[in-house]
């Protein structure tokens, strides 16, 4: 039999970490015994925790979400997660604009679209999107929709990119977007603005509860691409000032709608 | 020139550089505000901090179960996983795919790993443009020099060095506006990004529950990395792992603020495929390189082995003394700073880069911003102790040996002492000079005068 190289790596590599780890490391904290914070316990897991895919014992080492209260706070009530979702949007440089209706949101888009001379429109199909895409079709602008593939360049020439999303996350001000849910990889950082279609009600509190959805939403059939996307594109790479559009959007818009 | 002549060379040149001092001095202390600020919003930075190196504890101590996990799960998706027990297998890997897409330009998002294997000069031997998109990584590319820093890459330079650079390789105009600046390098780096073939990405974390490399960034520059080329390959060390998904709640806030003063960074993605039947964009194929480079050998030491739970975070480069007066090019390695001289002798001998532990003030500031609990001082002891065990130096070794000696012998201690005060005064002559035998000493330093009397003749004389 011919050995195949790669499989031997493999086995090299694994076998010497086996060895490695038969001499056991003091559990972290220099010392000092395990701390309140975790519920770290070398116990049989409990009924329901999750088992690999070798058997080997899994510590349960991780409290529920909601039992971490050391992360920063995403807010209890509704009022508290909005207020926090706001201000760390302020602070990224995210526009977040609040309508009544999706009337009122179209006419916004299409007020926007003449003040910023948008010249082509790059979206894909969903039912927000949808529905302001006709809305501006009246318009006349060269629209692309992603579905199904398209050409890189013709969206290089696309003004904005108009997506809806999967969450927001008032812990953090961020958006969580999609490769299969929001028009693919390139459609929320390849135009210079990226506009965000929301519904109020896919505000979550934390990060936690963004991913916590997310499983329950693709788990194991995930989009090869989950991304939060937490203010317009930046660097610092300059003496350390800040510029927004380092390579993604310039800008990056919210619309909430009902 | 050995890699210790270097480092003391080179320290000896940029400590004294007021100009660079500047700089560093006035980077960093803008990113302490922030990361103090940033620190507040944690109600308990000291659990969160504990809870991380439990959870890094647990992936490092059943690395080999979590691997498999991870690469099972990716596996499964269409992805292709190479295993590289050392760097040149990897750049092999990475090349071997370079070569079958026949390839011309290669897109890179930033990667230490890559750094640290030198990836980009074996693709450019083999003739492969590789440009790096990351604004700061761009930079200092172009100047044909390492990063200087894990998180910020260029922060050597001030903003006209910059546009003479860019006036220089992109024949742009010359300006001192930092937005400026970075447009001129969007703009050349779309187009690169819009006909590359290959995206090389590093990764974050790896997470084995779900199959999922995790990439943190502030710039979308590995978003576009990951979308537009038709192949994708990720580099990263066997160490990324993390068991759960929902330890990234934990571990995304924590990198972003002890890494950059934020609260999150811009982007934070999570792949777990290439693309999948009816996405709109993506690479057709990715693969994974997943790199051992003599990361085992520091699993195999339990007492330094929590250096392998470190995420690249740089909060230890940020506080460390010794980095903000030498700067990151002096220590000549991939990983600088106090995480660098832990792990280098590891991941390149302890004989060769033994010296980098020797240059610690031992301030334990490190220990103190490092996120997930790394015992950086104690390990950089350690390794000065190893170095010792390993390989004494014989003059140093016979030394120690005469003073035991001469100090277990009070006859022979009050002989020595009396040649020290005599001869003394002469040492005055060949000061700091050549001829001086404690040069290295006393070139930074003053010899106090030994007392006319011991205390032994003092206490004589009350009797």
């Amino acid at each position: 039999m011919v050995e195949d190289p790669a499989m031997s790596a493999r086995e090299d590599i694994l076998g010497r970490i086996r060895e490695a780890l038969r001499k056991p490391a003091p559990f972290p904290g220099h010392g000092h015994a395990p701390t309140a914070a975790t519920t770290h316990s070398p116990a049989p897991p409990p009924a329901g925790a999750r088992s690999n895919l070798h058997g080997s014992p899994v510590i349960p080492l991780r409290p529920s979400v909601a039992a971490r209260p050391w992360l920063p706070p995403g807010g209890v009530t509704p009022a508290e997660q909005w207020d926090r979702f706001r201000t760390a949007s302020t602070e990224l440089k995210t526009a977040v604009e609040e309508f009544d209706s999706a009337e009122a949101a179209h006419a916004r888009l299409r007020e926007l679209a003449g003040e910023q001379g948008w010249s082509g429109i790059a979206s894909h199909r969903a039912p927000l999107t949808d529905a302001a895409l006709s809305a501006l079709s009246a318009l006349q602008l060269p629209t692309l929709l992603t579905d199904g593939g398209y050409p890189v360049n013709d969206m290089e020439k696309c003004s904005v990119g108009i997506t809806e999303c999967d969450a927001l996350v008032a812990q953090t001000g961020s958006i969580l977007v999609t490769s299969r849910s929001t028009g693919g990889r390139a459609l929320s950082v390849l135009p210079p603005h990226h506009l965000v279609l929301a519904r109020r009600a896919q505000l979550v509190p934390d990060l936690g509860t963004a991913l916590e959805q997310a499983k329950a939403r693709y788990a194991p059939h995930w989009p090869s691409m989950i991304s939060f996307i937490t203010g317009p594109s930046r660097t610092g790479d300059i003496e350390r000032i800040l510029v927004l559009g380092a390579h993604g959007p310039k800008q990056l818009t919210v619309f909430l709608l009902p | 020139m050995t890699a210790a002549h270097q480092f003391l060379e080179q320290a000896r040149r940029i400590t004294r550089d007021l100009r660079h001092r500047g700089l560093i001095q006035t980077a960093l202390r803008k990113y302490e505000v922030k990361r103090d600020e940033k620190k507040l919003a944690f109600p308990d930075w000291e659990s969160a901090r504990q809870a991380a190196a439990e959870v890094k504890w647990d992936a490092i101590n059943h690395l080999d179960s979590y691997l498999e996990e991870f690469v099972a799960r990716l596996e499964a998706r269409g992805t292709r996983v190479h295993w590289a027990s050392t760097a040149a297998e990897a750049r092999d890997a990475i090349l071997g795919v370079v070569r079958d897409r026949k390839a011309k330009s290669i897109i890179k998002s930033k990667a230490m790993t890559a750094e640290e294997i030198h990836l980009n000069d074996a693709l450019e031997k083999e003739g492969y443009e590789v440009v790096e998109s990351d604004l700061g990584e761009y930079i200092v590319q172009l100047r044909h020099e390492p990063p200087y820093h894990i998180v910020f890459p260029a922060m050597h330079l001030t903003r006209d060095e910059i546009s003479d650079l860019f006036h220089r390789e992109l024949g742009s105009a010359q300006t001192r506006e930092p937005e400026e600046l970075t447009m001129i390098a969007r703009r050349v780096l779309r187009q690169k990004y819009i006909t590359a073939d290959v995206g090389i990405t590093g990764a974050n974390f790896a997470v084995a529950e779900t199959g999922m490399i995790s990439i943190t960034e502030n710039e979308g520059n590995a978003r576009l990395t990951a979308a537009l080329p038709r192949t994708m390959i990720t580099l990263l060390g066997i160490e990324k792992v993390i068991p759960a998904l929902e330890d990234l709640a934990l571990f995304l806030p924590m990198l972003a603020t002890a890494g950059a003063g934020q609260t999150l960074t811009g982007y934070n993605t999570m792949y777990s495929g290439p693309r999948q039947p009816g996405e709109a964009d993506g690479p057709e194929e990715w693969h994974v390189v997943l790199l051992d480079n003599r990361r085992t050998e520091l699993l195999a030491d339990p007492e330094q082995r929590d250096a392998l739970h470190c995420i690249r975070c740089g909060a230890c480069l940020n506080v460390c003394p010794i980095f903000r007066n030498v700067g990151g090019h002096t220590y000549g390695t991939a990983y600088s700073g106090p995480i660098g001289s832990v792990i280098t002798p590891h991941l390149r001998g302890l004989k060769d880069w033994k010296h980098l532990s020797g240059a610690s003030s031992l301030c334990g500031a490190c220990t103190e911003a490092c996120p997930v609990k790394i015992d950086l001082h104690h390990h950089l002891l350690q390794n000065r102790r190893n170095a010792v065990v390993e390989d004494a130096p014989v003059l140093e070794r016979l030394a120690y040996r005469l003073f035991a000696v001469v100090a277990n012998h009070p006859t022979l201690w009050q002989f020595a002492k009396e040649l020290g005060r005599t001869f003394q005064p002469f040492h005055r002559w060949i000061l700091r000079t050549k001829l001086d035998p404690a040069k290295a000493w006393t070139a930074t330093r003053d010899v106090p005068p030994m007392a006319e009397m011991s205390f032994k003749e003092w206490w004589r004389t009350r009797q």
